[in-house]
């Protein structure tokens, strides 16, 4: 068991600075995702943890133990691939106690282990099968047995799941926090969907430019987003973002922009209050976003135009355009909106967000 | 497959295919022909009444008994293959480790380096012969097997190391860090993972260098002189044709056995060999 911490942790390839001084705390059997879009440097985050890249400055600590200089092989770490990386010559067996032989284990305690990792994985009838035999989901599973037979302190995973079908890469998703929870092995999990990191993990770091943008529990991301590209990476359907200016009139606090004018209430009006006159991005989530009602008062109401209807069965995505803006509004499957039909939305004046025009800071 | 109406899978597909099997085959064919017809029809004008070109009623085996018997043919066939074992061997664990550090160490000018030694092996041996042969005379080496197998490494190596480079870069370099993770270090991890994955790779640079070694004509003319030292290709054509006298039968029967070895080792290794060009790693 153990924690890794990452230390002012830099990674520069050449000229290109692709990791910048990232600093994260890892807990003993915490799950922690990185994520962010392709190119954020999450990647070589975690090779440089695995001993897979070298780090330009910096520290990797496991277990207050720096090891930087540390071969891959002596930082007692398992890592699972996105191309899953099995040995296409060795059987499923061989593949699993490859770790174990290298490491010298004797013949008895390997053959306990695989036949456990093959029971809890399900995958003890392919044990004398070559892995181009198997279909995607099962050689996951046997990159993830290669992983758990070994017992190490820490597991990486690289986009395990990216190379899996839509159907499967859910199952495989449960079946993996399953894993976690029995094993309760500290786990650092690298990718690029949002939806994988909000469910998986216990903290999400989300990345960007090789900086890190916020980190903490998936909620935390969604309801208080520290900027705005962390606003608009969680959560799908995206945020809404549109340009307003705040002002201040009839001893209120006001959000205006093209098409819209909303009166911001007052837990949020002493923090806007500062800004009035400024250039701010207003962000709403598509769920907070209503068909209005008769009751609503018209100061939280934007007028919109539809211009799609996504039917998803469970709900219904209204594509509308308020002024120049598109926003995308979650409503109820009952809704009968049409396509050109003229509405007005009410939002749940709890859940707006601001973010500062020119730092993209969340007020 | 060509698709379509039947004369067009004749135009397009099966007449030029037959065409190019004839070409192909044609050479085989005459140099099995040629072996086996006796003397008397082999010297007869093309104008006599009972000229047959192309097959023989009265099949022999004397040129190969001459050849085996009268000849050093089994001598030669025993230089060649010395020589060429050698040398592909030597070349292919050089190639099998420059391919490897070239295509997966990081260290400076590595490009240039794999572009140099692929210029190495563009520069003509007909050129290349004149500086090599006195090296060969300085060390005393001249008119032995090893004037051979030292000097044909220069045009194997650099192309086992190309071959080779081009193949580990289709194995995923993930494999390995894998491997390095799971607790094997790098010499471990080339000898567990990579290389047994590369065997195709390795088998059809091997059966390529053996092949242009057991052919190779320039260096082996050059660098061997006396008739017990020569190698098949050299020896058949000296000895076998003397000033303006041509042994037909001889020389077409050195040919013929002389390509058996290649054909078998093609013949044997072939699956893995076209899987070597075409195919890489499938995860």
């Amino acid at each position: 068991m153990a924690q890794v911490a990452m230390r002012s942790l830099n990674k520069k390839f050449d000229e290109v600075h692709v990791v910048k001084d990232v600093n994260i705390d890892i807990d003993d059997k915490e799950f922690v995702v990185l994520v962010g879009p392709s190119g954020c440097g999450k990647t070589t985050t975690l090779r440089m943890v695995a001993g897979l890249e070298s780090i330009t400055s910096g520290r990797v600590l496991i277990n207050d133990k720096v090891v930087n200089d540390l071969a891959p092989m002596d930082r007692d770490i398992a890592m699972v691939f996105q191309n899953y990386a099995l040995y296409p010559h060795m059987s499923v067996y061989d593949n699993m106690a490859f770790g174990l032989k290298m490491r010298k284990f004797d013949r008895a305690e390997i053959q306990k282990r695989v036949r456990e990792a093959a029971e809890i994985l399900g995958i003890y009838d392919y044990l004398h099968r070559k892995p181009r035999q198997l279909s995607g989901g099962q050689r996951q599973r046997v990159a993830l047995g290669r992983a758990i037979v070994r017992h190490p302190q820490v597991f990486l995973f690289d986009e395990p799941l990216s190379n899996l079908d839509a159907k499967l890469r859910v199952q495989m998703r449960v079946e993996l926090k399953k894993l976690h929870e029995r094993l309760g092995t500290t786990a650092i999990y690298v990718t690029h969907d949002q939806v994988e990191a909000m469910t998986l993990g216990d903290r999400v770091v989300v990345m960007r430019d090789g900086w890190v943008q916020q980190v903490g529990d998936p909620m935390t991301l969604y309801n208080e987003p520290a900027n705005r590209f962390v606003a608009g990476f969680i959560g799908s359907p995206a945020m809404n973002f549109a340009n307003v200016r705040i002002t201040g009139e009839n001893g209120g606090v006001w959000a205006e922009g093209d098409g819209i004018r909303l009166k911001v209430p007052g837990h949020m009006s002493n923090r806007l209050g500062g800004h009035a006159g400024k250039a701010m991005t207003l962000g709403i989530r598509p769920e907070d976003l209503r068909i209005a009602r008769e009751s609503d008062p018209a100061e939280l109401n934007l007028g919109a135009v539809v211009e799609v209807v996504e039917r998803l069965g469970s709900e219904i995505l209204l594509d509308v355009a308020v002024g120049p803006v598109t926003m995308v509004a979650s409503v109820e499957p009952t809704n009968t909106a049409k396509v050109h039909e003229k509405l007005q939305l009410a939002v749940n004046p709890e859940r707006l967000h601001f973010f500062d025009s020119e730092s993209e800071a969340a007020i | 497959m060509i698709e379509g109406a039947r004369w067009r899978r004749w135009v397009f597909f099966h007449i030029p295919l037959m065409l190019f099997i004839v070409g192909l085959l044609f050479p085989f064919y005459w140099m099995i022909v040629t072996t086996v017809r006796p003397d008397n029809e082999l010297y007869r004008p093309w104008n006599a009444a009972n000229y047959t070109p192309f097959w023989t009623m009265h099949p022999t085996l004397e040129h190969i008994r001459d050849l085996l018997t009268e000849t050093l043919f089994s001598t030669w066939m025993m230089n060649t293959m010395l020589i060429a074992t050698v040398s592909t061997v030597i070349s292919l664990i050089c190639g099998l480790f420059a391919g490897y550090a070239l295509s997966r160490l990081k260290f400076p000018f590595a490009g240039s380096i794999g572009t140099g030694i692929f210029i190495t092996y563009l520069v003509p041996q007909t050129l290349l012969f004149i500086p090599l042969a006195d090296i060969i005379r300085n060390f005393h080496l001249g008119d032995s097997p090893w004037a051979l197998i030292l000097t044909y490494p220069t045009f194997l190596i650099p192309f086992c190391t190309w071959l080779m480079m081009g193949y580990f870069k289709s194995i995923p370099k993930e494999l390995e860090e894998c491997a390095r993770i799971d607790g094997a270090p790098r010499w471990k991890a080339m000898a567990y993972i990579i290389f047994p994955i590369a065997i195709p790779g390795i088998l059809s640079a091997g059966i390529f260098a053996f092949t242009l070694s057991w052919n190779e004509f320039i260096y082996a003319l050059v660098f061997l002189s006396s008739p017990e030292q020569k190698t098949v290709p050299v020896g058949v054509t000296s000895e076998l044709v003397r000033g303006d006298v041509f042994y037909w039968g001889e020389l077409m029967a050195g040919a013929l056995l002389g390509s058996i070895p290649v054909a078998f080792v093609y013949s044997f290794f072939v699956e893995h060999y076209v899987s070597g060009i075409t195919g890489s790693v499938k995860g």
